[in-house]
């Protein structure tokens, strides 16, 4: 037997907005959330901004906050997200609820180290060459903390949100690098499809925004380093970007089986039709160049959908906004969309809110998913130089009234990862 | 569980019993323990300096030639299953795309991947090479020399290092591995759940065979301070021999010990696997997962409600508890995780808890933490292979609060479904249910 899964709440917090209405009004009005990264000094960094959550205050998203006093900081951002997406589904107020019936299936990032206290203790034990691992021990013992270390752990925010709802349901959080969120919706979906669960919160949270999140990124060089035009650097498809945008955030849905949401008489928002999953077998360092594997994900959404290429009338792109990502993805939906390639509306909408890693498939479902209900697509912007090798429609520079039935959403992760979701009304 | 029966077909595991899993399976059956004092660094400063540790252990005589250089990119979580990832494809008998100049046996398409891994843990060494660069005049750190130009003095490569998808991603480039791919991060129940799910892709026709399992390795400085120092699950003193230190469900528990491993196992459509004439170790025959909402207060043992996952498990299974001949049990030897474990089995077996054999991995090589849940699978497979059921070592006499039947010595038995499971710190749980294969 296979249930139908409908979405029937969502939450997010983001640099946009700390609400879905919020940020989807941003992005409607062609919004960005960048600026210079203000959680660290990175003014000597190649990169000194962000897109950074701003002015968030946990305890206007959640009741019993203080039971959170602990929640590491991509944490926070998944409890808000969370809450907000419940009491959207009408679940907060379901008295019939069977909570061993609710599961999690996250893609949460990796907490950040412990940025001063772990490389000061390094610096201090450092002798000859390496570190006196008996010395260390003694500083970390007095300058490290039990929660700062175990918060890291990626799920500690499946533990938050199974307390936060009292739920016993199945519990998973993946973390396959950019696609996790992506990657959870789907696995989530399959869940419920066969009947795991007839709940599941599902989505993701991160932040990289931090010393050793933006070294990496920018040992990698994918990061934009645009820093004399920060509000016009997230430039995916465009010929003149440079790297994407390093955001953070989280972006939860409520996913529930049909039967279910309807025995409740819940407002059902979408439905989850198709779930790819594929891996490029390539390289950990690059794309495959010819975007196979990103066109088995979209292929194996579309078969499990049972819809054509013709059928879809959005895709959501993962359109990082660097040189190769965007490349690849584009001659990936030439595989897949052949002819039609050049009809269908694509847009990142990182050019806004940045590249949210962990949590950027998730918060692209959910601009799908109001893409259907408003019948409007979010744009593409700082769109202003065509790139030969990027030549399909992006909707550039300005959010496009139309006729929006069924939407695909895709996310690649580093290491070659590919997912595909596709929603429809 | 689905459409398709799911075969295990291959075991690849790496512990401190040694490469394979037939080294720690010898192990299990002897009775010994790999625990020992540490000494891969000096931990002398540490509350426990014992753990179970891989001697001499590199990945590179398990990767293709023209892929051995890429060790310098891989933490040992990820050199471990790659060794895990070979191992288990030659005992399958399946030609991946490591056999440099062969024709792969599979279609790349069709062959999944889903590797559980844990947070990896920084290396001290690495980062103090470069961190070192970027001090100020009173030999401070400076974030604004490390900014300027200190950072470049990590490998460009850095980050993709401590990426747990890595462990995923290394194995589908070398084998082939073109399939659904995925990556769980849930702690100690990592192995189980992704075993679980990879069980799917077969199972429900979205690959032909997976490889799956997880590995991860906690015994460095990071390790010891989490585990020991902040969140006191650690032993920190016991019999001369650190070999008896870690006792699971025995009386004199008191802590568990940082191991370090993985186990990855090949699943394959039961009917690709008979008509190949592949060797079966066992059917995989249902999974469960299930949370704890107490899970949230880390300073506070907790089972991650498995009772749950294990009774979702024989559900999937078409089973129950009267069915059930073994359990591989997750045992840390903390002592109240150990009670609370208990009870969770008790609670999923009802009476038939008084009957089934109990056995613990744990304490022949210590805790493996996300590597855990692989080596556990690939014992109960071996298990129900061989029809027999190996000693839960160092278990002598139970604990309060802990009345299982734990296996004392190895004997043969008649085994026709296993059932194995694992919780973490944080609550989540996952178990699998293994059938004997009749054919």
């Amino acid at each position: 037997m296979r249930r139908r899964v409908v979405i029937t709440g969502m939450g997010t917090v983001n640099p946009l907005g700390h609400d879905v209405p919020g940020t989807w009004k941003a992005m409607l009005a062609c919004r960005g959330g960048f600026g210079p990264i203000r959680q660290f000094d990175a003014a000597t960094f190649p990169t000194t901004f962000a897109a950074e959550v701003r002015d968030y205050d946990l305890a206007r998203h959640v009741a019993d906050a203080d039971r959170h006093r602990h929640a590491g900081h991509q944490c926070r951002f998944a409890l808000g997200a969370a809450c907000e997406a419940w009491r959207h589904s009408g679940l907060e107020d379901f008295a019939g609820l069977d909570r061993s019936r609710v599961g999690i299936y996250l893609g949460s990032g990796e907490g950040s180290l412990d940025f001063w206290n772990f490389t000061s203790t390094i610096v201090d034990s450092w002798a000859g060459g390496k570190v006196d691992t008996v010395r260390w021990a003694a500083l970390a013992r007095r300058r490290m903390s039990l929660w700062r270390e175990v918060e890291q752990e990626s799920n500690m925010v499946v533990a938050h949100l199974a307390a936060q709802f009292g739920v016993r349901g199945p519990a998973f959080n993946v973390l396959t690098a950019c696609a996790a969120s992506t990657q959870a919706l789907g696995e989530a979906a399959l869940q419920v499809r066969r009947g795991d669960a007839d709940v599941i919160i599902s989505g993701g949270a991160h932040s990289m925004i931090h010393p050793y999140g933006v070294t990496g990124f920018n040992r990698l060089t994918a990061l934009s380093v645009r820093n004399d035009s920060i509000d016009t650097a997230s430039r995916p498809f465009d010929l003149t970007r440079d790297g994407f945008v390093l955001g953070e955030g989280a972006s939860v849905l409520i996913l529930e089986a049909r039967e279910h949401a309807l025995a409740r008489g819940a407002s059902i928002l979408a439905e989850i039709i198709g779930y790819g999953a594929s891996a490029d077998a390539f390289r950990i360092t690059d794309q495959d160049p010819d975007g196979a594997g990103a066109a088995a994900s979209m292929r194996a959404a579309l078969a499990d959908a049972g819809v054509a290429p013709g059928d879809i009338d959005y895709i959501s792109a993962h359109g990082t906004g660097t040189q190769q990502n965007d490349q690849v993805e584009t001659k990936a939906v030439k595989t897949v969309f052949g002819e039609l390639a050049a009809k269908v509306p694509i847009s990142s909408v990182k050019s806004m809110v940045g590249h949210l890693i962990a949590a950027a498939g998730a918060t692209e479902l959910i601009t799908c998913v109001l893409a259907i209900r408003d019948q409007v697509l979010p744009p593409t912007i700082h769109y202003a130089t065509p790139d030969p090798d990027c030549d399909l429609d992006y909707i550039p520079n300005a959010p496009r009234k139309a006729k929006v039935e069924v939407c695909m959403s895709n996310s690649f992760g580093f290491g070659g990862q590919n997912n595909t979701l596709i929603v429809t009304r | 569980m689905g459409e398709r029966a799911v075969a295990i077909t291959g075991l690849g595991v790496v512990s401190p019993a040694g490469i394979g899993v037939d080294a720690l399976w010898e192990m299990l059956l002897s009775g010994g323990s790999a625990v020992r004092r540490i000494g891969l660094f000096d931990a002398s400063g540490f509350p426990c300096s014992v753990g179970g540790q891989i001697e001499g252990f590199s990945a590179r005589s398990f990767l293709p030639k023209s892929y051995r250089k890429a060790v310098k990119v891989m933490m040992r979580d990820i050199e471990i299953a790659m060794a895990a990832a070979d191992l288990a494809f030659r005992d399958a008998g399946i030609v991946t795309r490591a056999a440099e100049g062969e024709r792969m046996s599979i279609d790349a398409t069709r062959l999944g991947c889903n590797i559980g891994a844990g947070l990896i843990s920084p290396d001290l060494d690495e980062m103090g090479v470069a961190l070192t660069t970027a001090l100020d005049e009173e030999g401070r750190f400076s974030l604004a020399r490390w900014g300027a130009g200190g950072m470049n003095n990590l490998t460009p490569l850095w980050l993709l290092k401590y990426l747990p998808n890595m462990l995923s991603c290394h194995v589908t480039i070398v084998h082939g591995a073109e399939g659904p791919s995925n990556c769980i991060t849930c702690g100690d129940a990592s192995g189980h759940l992704s075993i679980g799910e990879a069980a799917r892709y077969v199972a429900e026709n979205r690959a032909d065979a997976a490889i799956a399992g997880s590995a991860e390795s906690k015994l460095n400085p990071m390790g010891l301070l989490r585990q020991g120092l902040l969140l006191d699950r650690l032993r920190t003193a016991g019999p001369d021999d650190p070999a008896a230190w870690c006792r699971p469900f025995d009386a004199d528990h008191a802590g568990t010990v940082i191991g370090e491993g993985g186990g990855l196992v090949v699943l394959e459509a039961l009917d690709r696997a008979a008509g190949r004439g592949a060797k079966v170790y066992a059917e995989l025959a249902g999974a469960g997962a299930a949370c704890d909402p107490g899970g949230i207060d880390v300073t506070k043992a907790n089972a991650g409600s498995i009772d749950l996952a294990v009774r979702r498990a024989m559900d999937s299974a078409g089973v129950g508890p009267e069915d059930i001949d073994l359990v591989v049990a997750h045992g840390t030897g903390v002592p109240e995780e150990d009670r609370r474990e208990a009870a969770a089995w008790r609670a999923a077996l009802g009476a038939a808890a008084d009957r089934v054999p109990v056995v613990a991995v744990t304490g022949a090589v210590g805790s493996l933490y996300a590597g855990a849940g692989g080596p556990e699978l690939a014992v109960a497979a071996k298990a129900i292979r061989e029809q027999v059921i190996p000693r839960s070592v160092n278990f002598a006499r139970p604990a309060d609060g802990c009345e299982l039947n734990v296996s004392t010595k190895a004997r043969a038995a008649s085994i026709r479904h296993a059932v194995t499971g694992a919780f973490t710190v944080g609550g989540q749980s996952g178990a699998c249910v293994l059938r004997r294969c009749e054919t």
